[in-house]
């Protein structure tokens, strides 16, 4: 364990005021050691899309304290600490796939000559070589979605945060970029922030599952997975595997007692 | 470059069938109305609706006596008027631009200028061309000059409000991707919001073409400018009772230089998107 790449103290997130305010998130306490794969969890409305949008300061908090790589959130954006991958892929139509990795190469002011090797460095890391001169609208939703994540890793950021990122993909892709994503994290030994709202998802990918009940946005519970490192087809066959994924749901109940189950 | 070729031969065959079309629904309209003694709504006689080859034929006759030929002095007349829609063009289009980046940077500039803006273009550009024209002598501005600002005039509206929705066309979530690089406002407008705003800044810029020639044709006639468009049209339609064909004519010619402006606009948005993204469908 090193150090925190994620220490939230008493967060809390209130949007709108006066009659149209909504309590987000309250009393959010978690840390998240470097190294770490972390999901978030939760039913819809339950502001975990909120709390990974704290850490990357595209919100800031109501209250209580937040520390970012041992920075202010702020400054951590600042210093781009970390890559962003949304559920869609939001990749710029007008550039190839490798001018899309390339482009916070650009703003980031990576010499000229490095771009281009470290763009198809990242394409090659997410099994994309071939694609680099392709437009974003040549390739299926798989595909983009892992030049996203090229793109978002394209700078060696600290910490991957992952918005529902499969979200918006069939089943079997869905599958094949779970072991993708474990993949590159083993590679890059990036912590990874990873919201999702599939059991299965979270189990399969994390070393902790972070479970949250909603109105307002709370921790209800934290499961560690104690499966072994190395995931593959066999790992979504073991019944400790089906533990887990019984234990997060019996855990998402818990924190939906007397409200519905998503 | 087989593929644009196939394309201007494509467009050009559709061209010429409509234009054949329109000719045989002319001359049926008068043959049928003349036959039956028809009045309403157009009366079919040659004074009211010349004979097409009579207009294509005045096109080739001399202007004047031993002058050169009606289409060699009419496209002359028309090459100047495009020069002055295209300098009006320009500016219009760059003060649009300008406006349209403005106003998405600031809320507060776009709810104070938006409704001067869209009062502009209530007003007649026949109100707006002699002011114009008075303003620019005063200053000292070459006539054509003037005439440009009034193709302005008509540009500007056009592109200020298409750049304005193309520039808030991003998804927020691309917003918020900016963001996350720490980039500046100026990183956020020219590697998003621009190259995103091509696709309707294009749209303006053909609309806009069309209105800055329309812009050049009345704004000679204000300015006394001769040797256009503007002032051969008004003195085609004073004689239009004499040579009715004449006016038709010049109205063709200045219809090909509309066209031929719109066109040129419309390969440069067909060569932007063929090196930038998937065609339209």
């Amino acid at each position: 364990m090193s150090a925190p790449v994620v220490e939230a103290r008493g967060i809390g997130k209130v949007f709108g005021t006066g009659d149209a305010e909504t309590e987000a998130l309250r009393g959010i306490d978690l840390e998240i050691a470097g190294g770490d794969f972390v999901s978030l969890i939760g039913p819809s409305g339950c502001g975990k899309s909120t709390l990974l949008r704290l850490i990357g300061d595209l919100v800031s908090p109501t209250s209580g304290t937040l520390v970012v790589n041992g920075k202010e959130p702020g400054q951590a954006r600042l210093d781009r600490d970390y890559g962003i991958v949304f559920q869609s892929a939001t990749l710029l139509d007008w550039r190839s796939v490798q001018k899309n990795v390339e482009l916070p190469l650009e703003i980031m002011g990576f010499p000229d000559a490095e771009r281009p090797t470290r763009a198809r460095e990242m394409l090659d890391l997410v099994q994309l070589g071939g694609f680099a001169d392709h437009h974003p609208w040549q390739l299926s939703g798989g595909m983009q979605q892992r030049v996203a994540i090229a793109r978002a890793l394209a700078f060696r950021p600290a910490l991957l945060l992952m918005d529902e990122p499969f979200g918006a993909l069939d089943e079997m892709t869905r599958e094949a970029m779970q072991q993708e994503v474990l993949r590159v994290w083993g590679e890059t030994g990036t912590s990874v922030v990873f919201v999702t709202h599939s059991i299965p998802e979270a189990v399969f990918l994390s070393t902790r599952v972070v479970v949250m009940s909603a109105r307002p946005g709370q921790i209800s519970d934290e499961i560690v997975v104690d499966l072994p490192p190395k995931r593959d087809l066999d790992t979504r066959e073991a019944p400790r595997y089906f533990e887990l994924v019984i234990e997060v749901r019996e855990a998402l109940r818990h924190g939906e007692s007397g409200s519905r189950e998503s | 470059m087989g593929g644009a070729n196939r394309r201007v031969a494509r467009a050009g065959f559709s061209i010429l069938a409509v234009a054949v079309v329109f000719v045989l629904l002319w001359e049926g309209y008068k043959l049928i109305w003349t036959a039956m003694g028809w009045e309403n709504p157009v009366r079919p006689d040659d004074r009211t609706m010349p004979h097409t080859w009579d207009i294509f034929l005045t096109l080739f006759q001399p202007a004047q006596r031993n002058g050169p030929p009606f289409i060699l002095v009419e496209l002359r007349a028309a090459l100047m008027t495009l020069r002055e829609a295209f300098v009006g063009f320009l500016i219009g289009g760059a003060v649009g631009f300008g406006l349209g980046v403005l106003f998405v940077r600031s809320t507060m500039a776009e709810r104070a200028f938006m409704p001067y803006v869209v009062a502009s273009q209530t007003v007649p550009i026949i109100a707006i061309a002699p002011m114009v024209v008075v303003w620019g002598g005063r200053a000292n501005l070459p006539q054509w000059l003037s005439v440009s600002l009034i193709a302005a005039y008509l540009t500007f509206f056009p592109v200020a409000i298409n750049t304005l929705r193309g520039l808030r066309s991003p998804h927020p979530t691309s917003m918020e991707l900016m963001r996350s690089y720490a980039s500046t406002p100026r990183e956020v407008l020219w590697k998003l919001q621009v190259p995103a705003a091509m696709p309707y800044i294009f749209t303006a810029l053909k609309v806009s073409a069309a209105a800055s020639v329309i812009g050049a044709i009345v704004g000679e006639l204000p300015a006394g400018l001769r040797g256009g468009l503007g002032r051969d049209l008004l003195q085609f339609s004073q004689q239009f009772t004499a040579a009715p064909e004449k006016l038709f004519a010049a109205v063709l010619i200045a219809g090909l230089a509309g066209i031929a402006f719109v066109g040129l606009i419309t390969a440069l948005e067909h060569r932007w998107i063929g090196a930038n993204r998937r065609l339209a469908g």
